[in-house]
């Protein structure tokens, strides 16, 4: 069974303008100790599918789905003191921006010794060495000085460090880590995505890593997840996502990584942008933007078509006829 | 820290000097004969005229003048009351007390009611309380207070006959002014009732004076919390598993309380021009009323003298709370 | 359109609307706000009352009616429809001289706000354009005016200037100057340091045009809310002033004067005391509601 069982999730919004499906008809699973990638533009939905299984969805947002459990247990019928059980504990989350993720006001050790206090009820001298420990682990020189700093004292690197220190403080056994590196200088991301990766293998946690890098992925994830306004649109193991990506939408964010540009004067964009609020295009979602585009794209939305690899919500994949007939 | 301190501080000093001319040019800005305004008599023959003018020095080039004045502000000689012929500096620390005191009573008053008043506004936000609170606090800082303390003083004291319409104590009561502080000295004194006569007097008053700030307050608070809930720590702190309530009281409310502490310490100066309006309709005995009264009977060296206090009174808490807000903003505090 | 030669398949070019004209987004934001839309009505009407008092108006404001005496509303026991609103403690027409009260606060709004914008948004531009000893001293004296409680300093300068209407409102102009100053100077230096700033001086633009022409219409927006709001503190002050027998003489009917001779007749005829209070109070209320109105609509920040 897997870690976390997702079927048909939906995070809608209420606006003046309009009712807008942030996220549409997702399935998403994950097994113990697998590292799930999520890749997608902004706008895509990838960072409003994890905010709803961690239930931090603001007031206005409607979560439905016709599954969605961790660990057996069903998120959904949860009441609000059960699910704060697992959230920091079972489930944790690193966001995109360390400097503003951590309240200015208060110590660094402060921050890291209040999940422990919480969930763990640990207290005094042992709290303290915890904590320690902690800011070990992720890579902090000096850690005992470092409890009393302050995330300003901090650079963004070290602040993502104390970040994804506290998300594993109570060993989770799912982390979910969004966008963890966007926000930090080159040098360092390879820091941080080293020690994410270190940090899964060592604990055998799940990690899921949403991203808009196409790199990143490549490196650390077992499974890709490729969303598009809102859905998905194609999931298979990473190295097969790479090797033969079937989705159009993949294979024009593969077209422009810049190792696969060489030798071209041009490094290949993907014209348009992804539709917002007043914009969804009739038929597939994709479709305006898509070099292959035919005329049951524009009228018919896709469903999700399985193949030996994986699947991708397209008409006319990228492999055509690869594995015998479509549909 | 200390080159913090040490640099508001010094910004004080050029304010003060602006301040002490101000209240240096007072007198000699008056239309007259400055001696006469000075002695608060008229038609002075001419030879007591070149007397009084070498005695109060005003023969001297303005410079020495003001020096002779910044010398005497300093040494605590602030000039003598025309009416009751004690200096102004006794005359402004007897009466200080009363306002202090109807002072702090306004400020507590509008502080327990608008912090919390502001932060449920904003967890709630939208709602109906939200509404109320916005809608309420926008009609108490338009009201002018002197009209709101007639309409309470109409209904609480000559209505309903619950609290009386003016003055700090019941005649009755005879209290020996150990503190000035009508509430410490009828609690001190042996009189039985006094310290709930004190009570009493002390509440319209309070509640009139505090209504504005407690507005401000209010509102400072709600939009204080709401931009502070829309933080991203404010999302770890739940992503932690935190309760709702350590996420609010604690994470929230810790960083909203920064820019509120200076509005309230800022509330101060509003609180002392308030208190002008408030003490008259009262008749608080205290620094405003004293102040009104002196410009009616043109008693000139206690307005120059008590405007000279009353606004380094202000600097002093502004400078406070310039300090306090160092110390409660760790980006300050822990900066090398 | 795609830019890519080997295209086999229309892309379709996505529709831009035009934007709409500023002041339109402006009015429809602006009109979303009830309370605002509110305020603004009313302070309207306030404008068509004050400027057609004397046809409004049943009795002249200074009109004594010795036989009218402290008579009390219509809905009261032995009040009459003569006098709606009833009569003070000299037989005047309460209505009436609420009414031409109304006129008088408006003009000293709109004095007020004149004469202080003018003067803060002067010496604001200089600070900020000039910068150095020029700010460093403008500021200094801002700073001192600041320091003061804004009722003490009005108090101050009405006591050196006499009592009256006339310098009344020179001194709350004088207390209110600081404020626009500053904001002023804010804006300023903001706007200093962007690109078209430094175009148009390379231009070889002047002082004057660049403050003028170049800087002043990108600092209006809050500078317009301030001067709104800028009306309330204007009529609550001048008031103030009133009531303490510093600002316009009896029988002037200013609403704040209107207060301070009825003090006496609180117990026996709170009517008197009742009407200016609820005049100033509807009137600076609507103020404030256009006021916030005012800068929720013109700041885009809070724009969602």
């Amino acid at each position: 069974m897997p870690l976390l069982d997702i079927r048909n999730l939906s995070v809608e919004f209420t606006t003046r303008a309009g009712t807008f499906r942030a996220v549409d008809g997702i399935d998403l699973s994950v097994d113990e100790g697998e590292v799930v990638g999520i890749v997608g533009e902004s706008g895509s939905g990838k960072s409003v599918t994890s905010l709803a299984v961690m239930g931090l969805i603001p007031a206005p947002g409607r979560v439905v789905a016709d599954r969605m459990s961790f660990a057996g247990t069903d998120l959904r019928t949860l009441d609000r003191g059960a699910r704060r059980k697992i959230t920091g504990k079972d489930v944790a989350m690193v966001f995109q921006e360390p400097m503003s993720s951590l309240n200015p006001c208060f110590t660094v050790g402060f921050q890291i010794m209040e999940t422990l206090k919480v969930h763990e009820r640990l207290s005094g001298r042992a709290l303290k060495r915890r904590a320690v420990e902690l800011l070990e682990q992720v890579g902090i020189p000096a850690p005992e000085s470092r409890l009393s700093s302050f995330p300003h004292q901090l650079s963004g690197g070290m602040n993502q460090r104390v970040m994804i220190a506290i998300a594993i403080a109570c060993n989770p056994r799912l982390l979910i880590a969004d966008e963890p590196t966007t926000a930090l200088d080159v040098t360092i991301q390879k820091q941080i995505l080293d020690l994410l990766v270190r940090l899964q293998k060592e604990r055998g946690m799940a990690l899921i890593l949403i991203t808009h890098d196409m790199g990143v992925v490549a490196e650390t994830a077992h499974r890709v997840v490729v969303m598009y306004a809102g859905q998905k649109v194609e999931e298979r193991r990473a190295s097969d996502l790479f090797a033969r990506p079937q989705h159009p939408y993949t294979g024009a964010l593969l077209d422009a990584l810049p190792e696969r540009a060489l030798g071209k004067s041009r490094l290949p964009t993907i014209p348009g942008v992804v539709p917002g609020i007043g914009d969804r295009p009739q038929g597939c979602l994709f479709n305006p933007r898509c070099r292959f585009a035919k005329a049951d794209c524009r009228t018919l939305r896709p469903p999700l078509f399985p193949d030996p690899e994986g699947e991708a919500r397209c008409y006319y994949p990228l492999g055509g006829d690869m594995w015998g007939a479509p549909e | 820290m200390l080159r913090f301190i040490l640099t508001r501080a010094s910004l004080v000093i050029p304010t003060f000097l602006g301040v002490t001319f101000l209240s240096f040019l007072l007198i000699r800005l008056v239309p007259g004969d400055p001696i006469e305004v000075r002695v608060g008599e008229r038609g002075i023959p001419p030879e007591r005229l070149a007397q009084l003018r070498h005695e109060m020095g005003l023969d001297q080039p303005l410079w020495k003048q003001f020096a002779d004045y910044i010398g005497n502000v300093l040494s605590g000689d602030l000039g003598v009351s025309l009416v009751t012929q004690n200096p102004v500096l006794s005359e402004f620390f007897t009466l200080f007390p009363a306002t202090l005191e109807l002072g702090m009573a306004a400020m507590i008053f509008a502080a327990l009611v608008g912090l919390p008043a502001g932060i449920v506004a904003a967890v709630k936000r939208g709602s109906w309380f939200d509404h109320g609170v916005m809608g309420l606090s926008l009609t108490g800082y338009s009201m002018p207070i002197f009209w709101w303390g007639l309409l309470l003083i109409l209904f609480f004291s000559v209505q309903m006959g619950w609290t009386p319409v003016s003055g700090r104590l019941d005649l009755l009561y005879y209290v020996e002014a150990r503190t000035g502080f009508m509430l410490v000295d009828t609690w001190l004194a042996d009189e039985p009732g006094a310290f709930a006569s004190a009570l009493r007097h002390l509440i319209l008053p309070a509640i009139v004076l505090g209504t504005i700030p407690l507005a401000v307050i209010a509102r400072m608070t709600r939009s204080a919390m709401l931009e502070v809930l829309g933080e991203d720590y404010i999302r770890t702190g739940r992503a932690k598993g935190l309760s709702e309530g350590r996420v609010i009281g604690m994470h929230a409310l810790r960083n909203a309380l920064i820019p509120v502490v200076t509005v309230i310490g800022l509330q101060v100066g509003t609180l002392l021009g308030g208190a002008i309006l408030t003490e008259t309709i009262f008749s608080w005995p205290g620094v405003g009323k004293w102040l009104v009264e002196s410009i009616n009977r043109r008693d000139y060296p206690a307005l120059q003298g008590g405007v000279l206090l009353v606004a380094t009174t202000v600097m002093a808490v502004n400078l406070l709370v310039d300090l306090l807000y160092g110390i409660l903003n760790p980006r300050i505090r822990h900066s090398r | 359109m795609t830019m890519d030669a080997q295209s086999n398949a229309v892309v379709e070019p996505v529709p831009t609307a035009t934007p709409p004209h500023p002041l339109v987004e402006f009015w429809f934001h602006f009109r979303q706000n009830t309370g605002a839309v509110i305020g603004l009505v009313v302070i309207l009407l306030l404008v068509l009352v004050a400027v057609f008092a004397e046809v409004v108006a049943p009795h002249s404001p200074i009109a004594q009616y010795r036989d009218a005496i402290l008579v009390p509303p219509v809905w009261h026991e032995g009040g009459s429809w003569t006098h709606i609103l009833g009569t003070d403690d000299i037989g005047r027409d309460m209505l009436s001289r609420v009414i031409y009260g109304a006129r008088l606060s408006l003009m000293i709004g709109l004095i007020v706000v004149t004469l202080s914008l003018a003067v803060g948004l002067a010496l604001g531009m200089t600070a900020g354009f000039f910068g150095g000893v020029v700010d460093i001293a403008v500021m200094r004296l801002m700073d001192i005016v600041l320091s003061l409680p804004s009722l003490l300093l009005a108090i101050v300068v009405a006591a050196i200037l006499g009592p009256g209407l006339f310098n009344a409102m020179l001194s709350v102009s004088v207390v209110v100057i600081p404020h626009y100053a500053r904001l002023t100077r804010a804006a300023v230096l903001a706007e200093m340091s962007k690109d078209y700033v430094v175009a148009s001086r390379v231009a070889g633009a002047g002082p004057l045009r660049l403050m003028l022409v170049d800087v002043l219409p990108n600092c209006m927006a809050p500078l317009i809310v301030q001067a709104t709001l800028g009306f309330s503190t204007a009529i609550l002050d001048a008031a103030a002033l009133g009531f303490l027998g510093l600002g316009a003489q009896p029988p002037t009917p200013e609403w704040g004067t209107m207060l301070a001779s009825s003090l006496q007749f609180l117990q026996r005829a709170p009517w008197v005391v009742t009407w200016p209070g609820v005049a100033i109070l509807v009137t600076v209320l609507a103020f404030n509601l256009l006021g916030d109105g005012l800068r929720d609509a013109l700041d885009p920040k809070l724009k969602r």
